[in-house]
């Protein structure tokens, strides 16, 4: 990484305004530690934080892309504005891109030199004891009967015992421990650049695929078979393992009662699954936060609603279409339902209906039938049929929930409309036909998919936290023992120490086993 | 499903809660009030040690203080520091009855998120308190929760009932556990930098106001960090968890969800705040109002995401 860095910090086209004989190299290596100081990470950090803040607040085409459509739709000038600077794609955006990458950067400018520099300290002798150990932070003086050498050796044992690295020097005895504080840090901003490598090739190895299933039918992990697929950068289709899911039934559970009537307490999708051709078919209850996996990729539960049966005969009396058609929710809390059921087949005239179903349905103040509830306890549908052409013929894609009434003409809307129940047929005017709610059946939306930069992802977030956790919790301590022979036939212990980032109850230990191997005896003479 | 008689004792012990708490509040007021002249002693005590270094020094200057504590006096620091006590039990109780009534982890709505925020400030506030004599937070922490359980009880309340589906999963207990906890301490480290901010700000002080007991600018920078210290990994681990969560939950570990934007907005500007702390031309002052951004987030996220951006998130109301 750190050899690209130069480039990325392209050398500024200013030759008034630098100093003579900078040079090119200069200017790189100038720009190199900008980029790299912890000034520039700073503002690179912010500048990170207040990049995704329009991502939350504008609609984002990876997560909502009607949401986006009607943005577009309200705000006609302003949106092709926002467009251009990829407000609508934040995270993908290019200068988003770029401030995390320059900010990648400059974390690994600054944290692989350290590594080095660890290393070595890692390999070092403690630093020499300063002449005068009385003026550090932390200082304790005595004197004992003790002779230099033992005390200096009972130094050594204690120190030890409490796992300082020690080296001698003449008269003092010099100790560090702690640099687990560095490594924790270190560990912690190299996990970081992991996790953010292993989200990323995560994104381009990976695929996932949207499918909306019907009870009593399945689908193939196939390309062909999904609503929407999306493969990363580097994924090939020829790799997406052959599985079929089938769905046998599905249940929602409302709570019947109380301020929250209505709310969901449970979904579940009794499904059946074969990996292979040749593999045996095994039963699933796919829930939310219960994926089905399978050959390596997650089948996910994600959302639910109803699918009318119907029976549409035509103008010569005979059926023109026979099946369930899904409809989408357009109000979570009731089911109230949307849906399109085209029947291209039908003679004179193709057919075109517009339906709203009614899981509870119930007449409302005004007379209008609303859903009530969730679950299909009365479930009714209203139709606005349409006749002339569908528009299917130019080949010009549709989208199944929807219908171009460019060529339509209503023939059945508003009032002539009267709600069905099951087994209620509507008969057309004018002999149309006639079109039969013959009853309904539940559809699952399943996603599918695959990232292989999950688990490396989660492991370098769980090592990120040990690595900081350590790093709070350890500091670096440096303690110096020095004992000197004075006059009659007394030692001088001097014990000082220095604790990076704040003193410790430590060294007073340390201090005190000290004069228990070494024990304190009254001065000879005032001290100081 | 919900036991309505364990629902409404739960609302009792909140109200009883809210209510020590203000009793707390006016005993720390009352001790700042009349406790006064011994205080008066102590700051040029504290800077001596202060001076002589180390993080024990204002540690020391308090057990100074409480020494000169005249005895025939009513002591309104121990009295407030009691209520206190007995206010976070009986939180405590209200919270665990919570749970019971509806069977599953009183962490479910905005109400009984905020609840247990505070309730995790508050313990993190006592365990200072132990361990290193923060009394002088007790009464702008107090303010603080007293008003967060009033907008939790009048705004956010919300009978107990079950979960949404999506909720149904351990991983709510480790999640939202950790989520709560962090915020809480965060809390008690914006509650920290306030008070060093004005501290700072006002470096003669004037003897007598309501800042008196509050130590020095450098003790309350440290302490506000070593606090911010101790979320800072709680919360990496809550959005982790969170991912964990998700992963099984909504099919991806990370998709921008506008709740995970912020929780990541956050962690980045509390972030920034460590390392501008430990910038040259940054520290103090800057850094402090760093961190306060960050908590702005911290509220933000909580707050204003829930009911201004519709997301996966949307268990407000």
């Amino acid at each position: 990484m750190s050899v690209d860095a130069p480039e990325a910090q392209a050398a500024p086209q200013a030759p008034k305004d630098r100093p003579a004989g900078i040079g090119l190299i200069g200017w790189l290596r100038w720009g190199w530690r900008q980029l790299t100081s912890m000034r520039t990470a700073l503002v690179l950090l912010f500048l990170v934080a207040l990049g995704t803040v329009p991502g939350s607040f504008l609609p984002q085409r990876g997560l909502a892309p009607e949401k986006v459509a009607t943005f577009f739709d309200r705000h006609k000038t302003l949106a092709p504005w926002l467009d251009r600077l990829s407000l609508f794609n934040v995270f993908s955006a290019p200068w988003f891109a770029a401030i995390y990458i320059l900010l990648f950067i400059s974390l690994a400018g600054c944290v692989l030199p350290r590594t080095k520099h660890h290393f070595s300290q890692l390999r070092s002798r403690p630093p020499k004891a300063p002449r005068n150990l009385r003026r550090l932070p932390e200082a304790a003086s005595y004197e004992t009967a003790a002779a230099p050498d033992e005390v200096l050796a009972e130094a050594r044992k204690i120190l030890k015992e409490r796992r300082f690295r020690l080296d001698a020097y003449d008269d003092a005895v010099a100790a560090e421990k702690g640099y687990l504080r560095e490594t924790g840090n270190l560990v912690f901003h190299l996990a970081l650049l992991v996790l953010l490598f292993a989200v990323g090739s995560g994104t381009a190895l990976g695929y996932k695929g949207n499918v909306l299933v019907t009870e009593g039918e399945g689908f193939s992990n196939t390309l062909t078979s999904y609503d929407a697929f999306k493969g990363g950068r580097s994924f090939n289709a020829s790799k997406l393992p052959p599985f079929t899911v089938w769905l046998d039934s599905f249940s929602a559970n409302y709570l019947t009662s109380g301020p929250n009537r209505g709310q969901p307490t449970k979904f579940a999708a009794k499904v059946r699954y074969q990996a292979g051709l040749k593999s045996p078919v095994t039963s699933y209850d796919l829930q939310v936060n219960h994926p089905l996996v399978v050959d390596g990729a997650r089948v996910y539960l994600l959302g639910h609603g109803y699918a009318p049966r119907f029976t549409v005969r035509d103008g010569k009396g005979q059926v023109a279409f026979q099946g369930t058609v899904p409809f989408l929710p357009s109000e979570e809390s009731t089911f109230t339902s949307e849906g399109v059921i085209k029947v291209p087949d039908a003679q004179p005239d193709q057919l075109g209906i517009v339906g709203y179903f009614w899981p509870t349905a119930v007449p409302n103040q005004q007379g209008k039938v609303v859903s009530a509830f969730p679950a299909a306890w009365n479930p009714q549908v209203a139709l606005y049929v349409f006749k002339g052409d569908l528009g299917l013929s130019n080949g010009a894609p549709q989208s199944v929930y929807k219908l171009d009434t460019a060529k339509l003409k209503p023939i059945v809307m508003g009032n002539q409309t009267k709600p069905l129940a099951i087994g209620q047929t509507l008969t057309l005017p004018g002999g149309a036909g006639s079109v039969t709610f013959d009853g309904y059946k539940q559809w699952i939306s399943v996603q599918v998919n695959h990232d292989p930069g999950r688990v490396p992802a989660l492991s370098a977030g769980i090592i990120a936290i040990m690595g900081i956790v350590t790093s709070f919790l350890v500091r670096r301590r440096r303690v110096w023992v020095r004992a000197k022979a004075a006059d009659g036939g007394r030692t001088v212990v001097e014990v000082g120490g220095l604790t990076l980032g704040g003193a410790t109850p430590d060294f007073d230990a340390i201090v005190e086993r000290l004069k228990k191997a070494a024990p304190e005896e009254p001065p000879n003479t005032d001290e100081e | 499903m919900v036991d309505t008689h364990l629902a409404n004792l739960s609302n009792q012990l909140m109200l009883g809660a809210v209510l020590l708490y203000v009793v707390a509040m006016v005993g720390y007021a009352a001790d700042i009030a009349f406790g006064g002249r011994r205080a008066a002693a102590v700051p040029s005590e504290a800077k001596v040690l202060i001076g002589a270094g180390g993080p024990e020094a204002s540690e020391a200057a308090t057990d100074v203080e409480e020494a000169e504590d005249d005895g025939r006096r009513i002591e309104w620091g121990r009295f407030a520091v009691l209520i206190n006590v007995l206010a976070w039990g009986v939180h405590g109780a209200e919270i665990i009855t919570r749970g019971m009534a509806a069977d599953r982890v009183p962490w479910g709505n905005m109400y009984e998120f905020t609840s247990a925020i505070t309730f995790a400030a508050v313990t993190v506030y006592l365990v200072m308190l132990w361990r290193y004599k923060v009394s002088w937070l007790g009464p702008f922490l107090m303010v603080a929760v007293i008003i967060a359980l009033g907008i939790a009880t009048i705004w956010l309340y919300n009978d107990p009932g079950p979960l949404r589906p999506a909720l149904h999963s351990y991983w709510i207990a480790i999640h939202v556990t950790a989520a709560v906890t962090a915020t809480g301490t965060f809390t008690v480290a914006g509650v920290a930098t306030i008070l060093y901010l004005v501290k700072a700000r006002d470096k003669a002080g004037k003897p007598g106001g309501i800042m008196d007991r509050v130590p020095d600018a450098e003790t309350l920078d440290r302490i506000s960090h070593r606090t911010m210290m101790f979320g800072f990994p709680i919360w990496t681990f809550a959005i982790i968890a969170g991912a964990i969560w998700a992963d099984s939950a909504w099919g991806r570990y990370w998709g921008w969800d506008p709740k995970e934007t912020w929780s990541f907005i956050t962690w980045v500007v509390y972030a920034g705040y460590l390392h501008a702390r430990a910038t040259a031309g940054w520290r103090g002052r800057k850094a402090a109002v760093i961190s306060l951004i960050a908590f702005g987030c911290l509220l933000f996220n909580f707050f204003g995401i829930n009911y201004l951006v519709s997301g996966l998130h949307s268990y407000a109301g």
